[in-house]
């Protein structure tokens, strides 16, 4: 799997990125974050719990970063395991740009590779499910680090807009269904409870981990179909 | 009274039809235990460590069990029933299959651990607790792939992935033929990877008596005889009389039921280690990376003509995909189910195959409906059809030029087979008739004036069934018999339990085989009962696979028939007074030949019982088994017709037409004969538009693991089947009868097939490989596309 897409955060570079390192602020961002803990300055190990109707699993997963140039870019790379839902790992480069004085413009590219379960019934959907949770992500993330004034003014509808249209393989018949299993899925925002940390956070990974986990979930038990 | 022949109603689908059929799932047993196994999520990794501490503590599991506790226990691998030898004489490799996986894991879904608790969902939560720590290693799922040097393998002593290398036919006589050949015809194909698919996913029931030290295993099998026999002597070491295997009602196989798997010796041992039942039932997600999947080969096939266009010789090499253990009957598969089909309907003198056989990290690959045979009609139809097309003579004519004649039967092939009866001139005229193949370009005009490509595609087909003479597939290297059994039990009032070692998921046997026992014995088919898939109650069994259960199977009630027929004379001849040679058997009574003097066959059964006035000699009852071992294969045939539209700006592929002519001998139901040919055209149609199994070639993940990505056919894909039949009978069963079970998904790939690429042939398409989807379709008229504007 391959995602790009791009938001437009109306706030400076500098506090994005800061923010992007506030517990606080990922904890509200980050749908059923349980714990996020720093293993050193470039590890984390993070948990996050994705319910769906009787059905939760708890994915586990180890996240590094690399290629850092605060408060520019980096890199970051993880793999987790869902239990019996199967494995993920991927990695994803972030870039901060600065978009005129007081706005950023962050760029991600993903790629990520799914097992097991999570491959058999979900090669169609992690695209456009990840996709719609980053969106979500991303969403509350600057409605979190914005005024509410200005957080109408900013994100989910602008990036959307800004996000590149889904590629023409993408089954339009798929996109309900990852949709509602978007809005179905139960998260457990938990406060993590490490100490605020310099470097940034798993937000982005773990965010399309858990959208797929969510969606994945979702599918075995709304459907009833691929047990 | 006569009711062979006859369409009679399948006496089965009351219960089915009302959801009162018993399935595996059905059943449940007392204090049984659920059983959830854990499946590799990768490809292929190494097995570090598994902790099952807290999977065991949690609520409801009473045991987790991994592969290296049934290797302490001493349980064995699953074995293999074929072996096959390569070009040099060296057998097969073939590496150990545990139940569980023990140390490595070879395919997404090989099983590593098993949960039992008191409920399935208590099972299946606490499986998550299960810690297996995996070390990922590079997976090879591509069969072409994995024979190159550099290819990870399956087996570390399996050098370059190559199970065997088998090859069949006079490669010099090839040789020579294609040196002086006017004409050479070449062709690259795929024969895309299947998944079974069956409506009743797979289940299993093991259970222990304590008292008696017996077993019971219920399962969804074809053949519950073959499975006693492979996990009794060789997994579980259980004597066969300690040992009982129920595969009761089973909805549809089409050859995945066949296999003995893993998860009925796992619910048996550990209902034994446990001391209670132990139930499983796949989730249609297992079924995707569990049921032994078919096809996947890769071949290059040449075909050699002489100047008026006849057949010279044909010299294919297939590289054929094992998947990552050998299941029950793979080696077979690619080999004598496969290469000695290679003449068709066709007397080409030299013939020359050699199939690599490969191991690759993905679901073991084993028979599926046709197994082998589609894979054999698929490349030797395409290659026909290559031919007329590059000779510019016309397809139907092209067969008819080579066909073997009416009257050259008893036929030998050069590639083993002696084909007993045919007419393929007959069938091939059925079918193009009914189809209206001279219409066709007039029907190809008009449908391009409404902007549409039309083709219209022929196949013929001969498959090898009733299998199989017992002594000549043990000299290829079954490591079985192919004969089959049968007791007719005449109960004191004259009504009959016929237990048949044939199995019936699907094929209607308790309508078939009783319309045939009613026929013969003269009474009402409400007297007979068919009794299978028991081994306590059918005296022996090889199952129902190979289109074998009328001719092999058939015959052997037949001969029990004739048993109970004899027996019976000798007790009428002593109530009629009379010579047991003046006896005559029909329609029910046994008569003093030329007098009006008879006993019918309830009299004499009664007297059989009641044995008062009685033989001095004569045992009482009417009770008779007979075993029928088949003097040869079966050849049914025929040739199908297909006709396509397709619309080249979307690639949508319409079928329009398609008519078959069968060959299968004498037909005792025509109604069931022609259920069968419609889910065999069903699945032929499926896998040349619809299905394909399809791996990550990188990671080797199972993509297509739903229906979300794995197209079945469906209603609205199918077009109105017209069938016909023309029957040559078998002329060494007593019966005349062929099979009918397979054909359609035999023959329809390949005429489908060559109706699409006649339909792109206007465009310059050669070949389109399959599953011929609208995307598929839609690129290759994009790219054929351009220079056709040019023009």
């Amino acid at each position: 799997m391959e995602m790009t897409g791009e938001f437009h955060i109306p706030a400076p570079r500098q506090r994005v990125w800061e923010a992007l390192n506030d517990p606080e602020i990922l904890k509200l961002a980050i749908p059923g974050c349980r714990e996020i803990e720093k293993v050193s300055d470039t590890e984390f190990t993070a948990k996050v719990v994705a319910k769906v109707g009787p059905v939760s699993a708890t994915f586990g997963g180890k996240v590094n970063l690399s290629d850092l140039d605060p408060p520019r870019a980096y890199t970051i790379s993880g793999e987790g395991s869902g239990g019996v839902a199967g494995f993920a790992r991927g990695s994803a480069k972030v870039n901060l740009d600065e978009d005129g004085a007081d706005a950023t413009r962050l760029r991600y590219a993903v790629e990520a590779n799914v097992g097991g379960k999570l491959a058999q019934i979900g090669s169609r959907l992690i695209d456009v499910t990840s996709r719609k949770m980053a969106e979500d992500f991303f969403g509350r993330f600057v409605a979190a680090i914005t005024p509410a004034g200005a957080a109408g003014e900013a994100a989910p509808a602008e990036a959307g807009a800004t996000a590149p249209a889904p590629e023409a393989s993408q089954a339009p018949a798929a996109a309900p269904a990852s949709d509602a299993a978007a809005a179905e899925a139960e998260t457990e925002p938990e406060a993590a409870s490490e100490k605020p940390t310099r470097r940034l956070s798993p937000a982005v990974w773990v965010t399309g981990l858990t959208a797929f986990v969510g969606a994945v979930l979702y599918f075995f038990t709304r459907k009833g179909g691929p047990r | 009274m006569t009711t062979v022949g006859a369409p009679v109603r399948r006496r089965e689908d009351y219960r089915f039809l009302t959801g009162q059929g018993t399935y595996t799932d059905d059943i449940n047993r007392p204090n049984q235990l659920y059983a959830y196994i854990l499946r590799s999520p990768h490809a292929h990794a190494r097995i570090d460590g598994i902790d099952s501490a807290a999977a065991a503590k949690a609520p409801g599991v009473v045991a987790v069990f991994t592969g290296k506790d049934m290797a302490a226990d001493g349980v064995g691998g699953l074995p293999c029933g074929w072996l096959v030898h390569s070009k040099d004489g060296s057998p097969m490799k073939e590496p150990p299959h545990p139940p569980l996986a023990i140390d490595r894991v070879r395919h997404v879904g090989d099983p590593v651990a098993v949960v039992i608790g008191e409920t399935l969902a208590q099972a299946r939560e606490a499986a998550d607790l299960v810690e297996i720590d995996y070390g990922e290693e590079p997976a090879v799922v591509d069969p072409a792939e994995a024979l190159k040097p550099t290819a990870p393998l399956v087996f570390s002593d399996v050098p370059g992935n190559l199970c065997y290398d088998w090859s069949l036919g006079d490669l010099a006589a090839v040789d020579a033929a294609f040196a002086r050949a006017a004409r050479i015809v070449k062709l690259d194909l795929v024969n895309n990877r299947l998944v079974p698919n069956a409506m009743e996913p797979r289940a299993a029931i093991g259970e222990f008596y304590r008292a008696t030290g017996e077993y019971t295993l219920f399962t969804t099998s074809q053949n519950p005889h073959v499975i006693r026999l492979l996990m009794g002597a060789f997994v579980l070491h259980i004597p066969e009389a300690k040992l009982r295997v129920v595969a009761p009602d089973v909805g549809g196989g089409f050859g995945s039921k066949i296999y003995h798997y893993a998860e009925e010796a796992i619910v048996t041992w550990a209902a034994g280690k446990l001391r209670r039942p132990v139930k499983w039932t796949a989730e249609r997600s297992e079924s995707f990376m569990s049921d032994a999947h078919g096809r996947d080969h890769v071949t290059h096939v040449e075909l050699a003509l002489d100047a008026d266009a006849k057949f010279l010789a044909l010299k294919v090499s297939t590289i054929a995909n094992m998947g990552a253990y050998l299941s029950t009957f793979a080696p077979c598969i690619p080999t004598y189910l496969y290469g000695t089909l290679l003449a068709g309907t066709y007397p080409t003198p030299a013939i020359y195959v050699e199939t690599k056989a490969v191991f690759t990290h993905t679901v073991p690959v084993d028979a599926y409906r046709g197994a082998g045979r589609p894979e054999a009609t698929f490349l030797l139809e395409r290659i026909v059809d290559l031919a007329a097309d590059e000779l510019g003579i016309d397809p139907a004519e092209l067969r008819r030029r080579n066909f073997i004649p009416a009257d050259a039967f008893p036929y030998q092939t050069p590639v083993a087979l002696q084909y007993d009866s045919g007419d393929y001139q007959t069938t091939l005229e059925m079918a193009t008739s009914a189809a209206d193949y001279a219409g066709c370009e007039e029907r190809r005009r008009a449908a391009m004036a409404r902007g549409k490509l039309r083709g219209i595609g022929i196949a013929t087909y001969i498959e090898a069934c009733g299998i199989a003479p017992s002594a000549v597939v043990g000299s290829l290297g079954a490591r079985a018999g192919l004969y089959e059994s049968a007791a007719i039990r005449v109960h004191p009032t004259g009504s009959v339990t016929v237990m048949t070692g044939s199995h019936s998921h699907g094929q209607g046997h308790e309508t078939t085989f009783s319309q045939l026992v009613a026929d013969r014995l003269g009474i009402p088919i409400e007297n007979v009962e068919i009794v299978h898939g028991d081994t306590a109650k059918i005296p022996y069994g090889m199952g129902t696979n190979g289109s074998r259960s009328l001719a092999v199977g058939g015959t052997a009630i037949v001969k029990a028939m004739d048993k109970v027929i004899a027996k019976g004379k000798k007790i009428a001849a002593h109530l009629l007074e009379a010579a047991e040679a003046d006896i005559e058997f029909a329609d029910g009574k046994f008569t003093v030949a030329g007098t009006d003097r008879s006993k019918t066959l309830g009299e004499v059964a009664l007297t059989a019982y009641v044995p008062h006035n009685y033989p001095e000699d004569l045992e009482p009852g009417l009770d008779e088994t007979a075993f029928y071992d088949p003097k040869n294969f079966t050849f049914p045939s025929g040739a199908y017709v297909a006709e396509v539209e397709i619309d080249p700006e979307t690639g949508r592929l319409e079928i329009v037409n398609f008519t078959a002519a069968d060959d299968f001998g004498n037909i005792i139901n025509p109604m069931i004969v022609a259920g069968q040919v419609h889910g065999g055209l069903a699945q032929g149609i499926g896998q040349a538009v619809l299905e394909g199994c399809v791996y990550d070639k990188a990671t080797g993940q199972l993509l297509t693991g739903s229906y979300n990505d794995y197209a079945m056919p469906r209603a609205d894909d199918l077009p109105s089947f017209r069938l016909s039949t023309h029957a040559t009978p078998c002329t060494h069963n007593p019966l005349g009868v062929k099979g009918c079970g397979e054909a359609g998904a035999i023959g329809a790939p390949a005429a489908l097939t060559n109706a699409i690429v006649d339909a792109l042939r206007p465009l310059g398409v050669r070949h389109v490989d399959m599953p011929a989807t609208p995307e598929k379709l839609w690129r290759v008229i994009q790219q054929h596309r351009s220079p056709l504007a040019a023009e």
